[in-house]
């Protein structure tokens, strides 16, 4: 598990992995919200929190072809389910990884992003901590809608059209702890429950997910 | 004897066959008398006038809208479980009819909401599910489109529906979290207490019997249609076997 955890992070990371492209994606699209809404600052700061979860969304999204994709084409992925590791725990691992190189630096650099947007300053913990929380959410119903997309001519745009409706009540959830901290309201009910929604699709996409790999490999 | 005797598709298609003509006049029976009684021979409620009768659309295509994506919900678990193809195509005949009852229920909401909320979309929690449950019903469509091997494609909407009724039900209720609602609260009920008047509950109760009528009805006709389509693709299949064995 180590092993494949160690091999899916250096194919990311090496060139052609595309887990910088994800970020510079983020990157982009929040560029483009001012352009879109205009440059005032008190607009920006209300649509800060919404902005960068519809940006990690989007970049999560675009990165999730690369997670079973290659793998399905030159057939590792048949190596890999027979191998002694149960199906279930190679998706967990691949969302793991998934998550590692889109998530988790998005989380880290949406702060930087934050300021530009101008979010008030007792939004930050909880923009940091909310995304943190929610972006493995994202990667592991992102493996959903990859794997039920695999091997489909132009797959790419229903990637698009069956996963985002999943990630509606994490957006909901995820977002409206910073907001709600930015209007000086209590943050940490939604906090607790994109929580609880993250740890519950850990635990239960993955087995989704490997009955839909099976379906594809059969 | 027993029920699934009829995942047969030869024994499904005898029965619906029989069925099918009954059960048209029935609907049409239902929906005539119902919306003639609902439009012309109610009164006009004292506040709302005449635009009150939009829920006789309204109410029936919105319940059937839910309803038909819990009977797509089942006809998977069958096909999961029991592997009846007649059980999935019913699923796969479904969804268009259950993504224009969600998209009736829409459209008639907005035209009463003109008049009566001063605005044609507010994003109420209601409102809001019901447009992600359409997103749901296109999304389910389109996979089926997409994959091309039709037992593939059986087990991934299958799979997908069940994902699916999972999230719309967690965002049904997310979205609550999310903002408070302008629509009203149910307007029916087995509690007579709470229903609307009389003279509205009784036509309303017809047509929505009318509408659970034109569901099974417009199911049955399509499953037959997907039926013969299979059995059509077949016969040219081994056609085309039998032309390349000849040469």
């Amino acid at each position: 598990m180590r092993a494949l955890l160690r091999r899916e992070l250096t194919l990311a990371l090496r060139a052609g992995g595309g887990a910088a492209q994800g970020l510079v994606f983020f990157l982009i699209v929040v560029l483009l919200v001012p352009f879109g809404i205009g440059p005032e600052p008190e607009e920006l700061a209300r649509v800060a929190p919404g902005t960068l979860w519809i940006a990690a969304l989007l970049s999560c999204l675009v990165t999730l072809d690369r997670m079973f994709q290659t793998d399905f084409e030159d057939g590792s992925l048949d190596a890999l389910a027979l191998s002694p590791l149960p199906l279930e725990a190679i998706v967990a691992t691949k969302a793991l990884a998934h998550w590692l190189t889109t998530g988790l630096p998005l989380t880290v650099i949406a702060p930087l992003l934050a300021l530009t947007l101008n979010l008030p300053g007792a939004a930050y913990p909880w923009l940091i901590a909310a995304l943190g929380v929610g972006t493995p959410a994202l990667s592991f119903l992102g493996a959903i809608g990859a794997a039920l997309t695999l091997g489909l001519r132009r797959g790419g745009l229903l990637t698009g059209v069956l996963t985002l409706p999943l990630y509606i009540p994490t957006l909901i959830f995820g977002a409206r702890s910073a907001v709600a901290a930015a209007n000086g309201q209590a943050a940490a009910p939604a906090l607790l429950l994109t929580l609880a929604l993250t740890l519950a699709i850990v635990a239960v996409a993955p087995f989704a997910t490997a009955a839909i790999l099976r379906i594809q490999i059969r | 004897m027993s029920l699934w005797k009829y995942a047969n598709p030869a024994e499904f298609m005898r029965l619906s066959g029989r069925l099918m003509p009954v059960l048209g006049m029935i609907t049409a029976l239902c929906l005539g008398v119902g919306l003639f009684w609902g439009y012309f021979f109610t009164p006009d409620d004292y506040q709302q006038g005449s635009t009150v009768k939009i829920i006789y659309l309204h109410v029936p295509s919105a319940l059937m809208a839910i309803n038909a994506w819990i009977m797509m919900l089942v006809a998977s678990l069958i096909w999961f479980i029991r592997r009846h193809h007649v059980s999935a195509l019913a699923a796969r005949a479904a969804a268009p009819v259950g993504a224009v009852f969600t998209l009736i229920a829409l459209l008639t909401g907005a035209i009463w909401g003109q008049p009566m909320w001063g605005t044609w979309w507010v994003w109420d929690p209601r409102l809001t599910s019901f447009l992600i449950l359409f997103v749901f019903y296109l999304g389910y469509m389109a996979l089926w489109e997409a994959v091309e091997d039709p037992e593939k494609a059986a087990d991934l909407t299958a799979a997908l529906c069940m994902v699916g009724s999972v999230f719309a039900l967690l965002s049904r209720y997310a979205v609550l979290f999310w903002n408070q609602g302008l629509h009203q609260g149910y307007s029916l009920s087995l509690d007579t207490e709470k229903n609307v008047a009389d003279v509205f509950y009784y036509p309303l109760l017809l047509v929505i019997a009318g509408f659970v009528l034109l569901f099974v009805s417009l199911v049955l006709l399509r499953t037959r249609t997907e039926i013969r389509m299979r059995r059509l693709r077949a016969l040219e299949t081994r056609a085309g076997l039998v032309a390349e064995g000849a040469t």
